[in-house]
């Protein structure tokens, strides 16, 4: 089979069915973006689970002047308070991996730090954020026995665990995903059928080119070789504008979520090189078996 | 070159058999005349040889090869083994004569060096040099069934089947058309011509097979159209 005619036959079957051609890459796109999203939404997960699982600590908060937690019942910790509930502390070893503690003065400072663009740290004081002992745990998901140890504690205001945050957080990643990869899949389905009827529709307009190829005894492959690759060529250009689109997206608008979620990392381009050859190989394999199998049915020897 | 041996063809949801026992050989190099009304089976005969149509019964034999046992893979290579030319030319209309010729041999692979060759060569032989460039639709009937006959033989195969190749023709015209497939017959290609063409039959005094209602009723070397005229 000669290379240039075959590029021959594909410009022009390519050229005859434009529209359509069109059609099945803008359904791909969509499709392959909308998958693209769902696995960036999950790596997205993977990362954050990874790093906040390494830092995760139970805050206990210490009563201060002016707490209105009931506990405290309006009086400060005292230092006997405080000593009492370090020494607990370093008991619960190993499950307490580290205690740091963090006077008013210090959690005013990385409040500050931490929320410098923020018009809220003007208004702070020192002495709004209680002074509190922070619990890094060896084992995180046992959060409970610490927070239950300290809860209602003499001289404890509030526990705070991160992980309540952070699951709620990791929740809504979990329906992003789950609802891109869905739509995903029902975009995948309609553009397998396009890729089928697009297939039916060129194998009838070329009905006469195809009947002689089978009389003068091209071979199977020959003949259906021209619809595959035109189906694989609209399929793959649909893919490639989609990982642009995944490149944009994680390029541009995450960096603007970053400034919500700190300094946390988050999946950005360069994730897209591991995801994009998954995204090709999988719309490569969707088109050839599509194109192959209709062909099988509609342009018999 | 071609033989049926007790082959009956019945399709499917017909009552009657389109071909019934028939028994024939074709030697290389004969040229044949098959005759008969409308639904005698000519053409079923022909499917047969390309294999278009599986046999119901019996054996074809086509170059040495049980047609009826090839597997659908090894189809293609046994129509490169044929040519076939139809009553309707079927040419592609968006492409020239050269190009219509070029494309048979483009579909199995053959070189740029070796179509640009052979192409205009063929042209020649069925007095088509000059209007290579030219669509079907600007050529006469008789110049697009050159044009068909060109693309049937350019890949110089053993075997030419005629299906009514001057079905939609004049007299005169067919007598050129035919006149030229016996120039080919006559270059050792084996030519197999279902027609219902009486004049040329007659004119052309070759073998001549007669069918009715798909059982051969008459096989005569030097014959003429005669009972189904």
């Amino acid at each position: 089979m000669r290379i240039q005619f075959i590029l021959s036959e594909i410009g022009i079957g390519l050229r005859r069915n434009l529209s359509i051609a069109i059609s099945v890459m803008l359904v791909t796109m969509v499709s392959v973006y909308l998958m693209g999203i769902g696995f960036l939404a999950q790596g997205q997960v993977d990362t954050l689970k990874g790093y906040w699982y390494d830092r995760i600590q139970v805050s206990i908060f210490m009563c201060g002047k002016d707490s209105l937690d009931v506990n405290c019942d309006g009086k400060a910790v005292t230092d006997e308070q405080r000593d009492a509930l370090r020494s607990q502390l370093d008991e619960m070893k190993p499950l307490v991996k580290n205690v740091y503690y963090e006077s008013e003065q210090q959690a005013f400072d990385r409040f500050k730090e931490q929320y410098r663009n923020s018009p809220l740290s003007d208004y702070l004081q020192v002495g709004d954020i209680p002074q509190n002992f922070r619990v890094q745990l060896s084992d995180p998901k046992k959060y409970e026995v610490v927070v239950s140890a300290f809860e209602g504690a003499p001289g404890v205001g509030r526990v705070q665990d991160q992980q309540k945050t952070l699951d709620k957080l990791f929740k809504v990643m979990n329906v992003v995903t789950i609802g891109s990869l869905f739509l995903a899949g029902l975009m995948v389905l309609c553009s397998i059928l396009l890729m089928a009827t697009t297939i039916r529709q060129a194998a009838f307009s070329r009905r006469r080119e195809t009947g002689i190829m089978k009389l003068v005894g091209a071979s199977n492959f020959t003949i259906r070789l021209p619809f595959v690759m035109e189906t694989v060529l609209a399929a793959l250009t649909g893919t490639g504008l989609a990982i642009a689109g995944l490149w944009v997206t994680a390029d541009s608008l995450l960096p603007r979520v970053s400034a919500v979620l700190q300094d946390a990392p988050l999946v950005g381009a360069h994730d897209i090189w591991f995801v994009a050859p998954w995204l090709v190989g999988f719309m490569l394999v969707v088109s050839v078996l599509t194109s192959w199998a209709t062909l099988r049915r509609y342009l018999r020897v | 070159m071609i033989r049926f041996e007790n082959v009956s063809k019945v399709y499917p949801r017909s009552t009657r058999p389109a071909l019934s026992d028939i028994n024939l050989e074709v030697e290389r190099g004969e040229f044949v005349f098959v005759v008969g009304a409308s639904g005698s089976g000519k053409s079923t005969l022909l499917r047969l040889v390309l294999k278009e149509e599986g046999v119901t019964q019996g054996t074809v034999l086509v170059a040495g090869q049980d047609v009826g046992s090839l597997p659908a893979r090894k189809v293609p290579r046994l129509r490169r083994e044929i040519g076939t030319v139809f009553q309707d030319f079927r040419l592609l209309p968006n492409k020239t004569v050269y190009q219509n010729v070029a494309f048979a041999l483009q579909v199995l692979g053959r070189s740029g060096h070796a179509i640009r060759q052979v192409v205009p060569e063929t042209l020649e032989m069925v007095g088509l040099e000059g209007k290579e460039k030219r669509l079907p639709h600007e050529l006469s009937g008789g110049e697009q069934q050159r044009v068909a006959i060109a693309r049937a033989f350019v890949n110089k195969p053993p075997i030419l089947l005629c299906d009514e190749p001057t079905g939609n023709l004049d007299p005169t015209t067919s007598l050129d058309i035919v006149r030229l497939l016996d120039r080919i017959n006559r270059t050792g290609t084996t030519i197999v011509m279902a027609t219902h063409d009486d004049d040329i039959v007659d004119q052309l005094r070759k073998r001549v097979v007669e069918l009715r209602n798909g059982h051969i009723i008459r096989d005569e070397n030097k014959g003429v159209y005669g009972s189904g005229r």
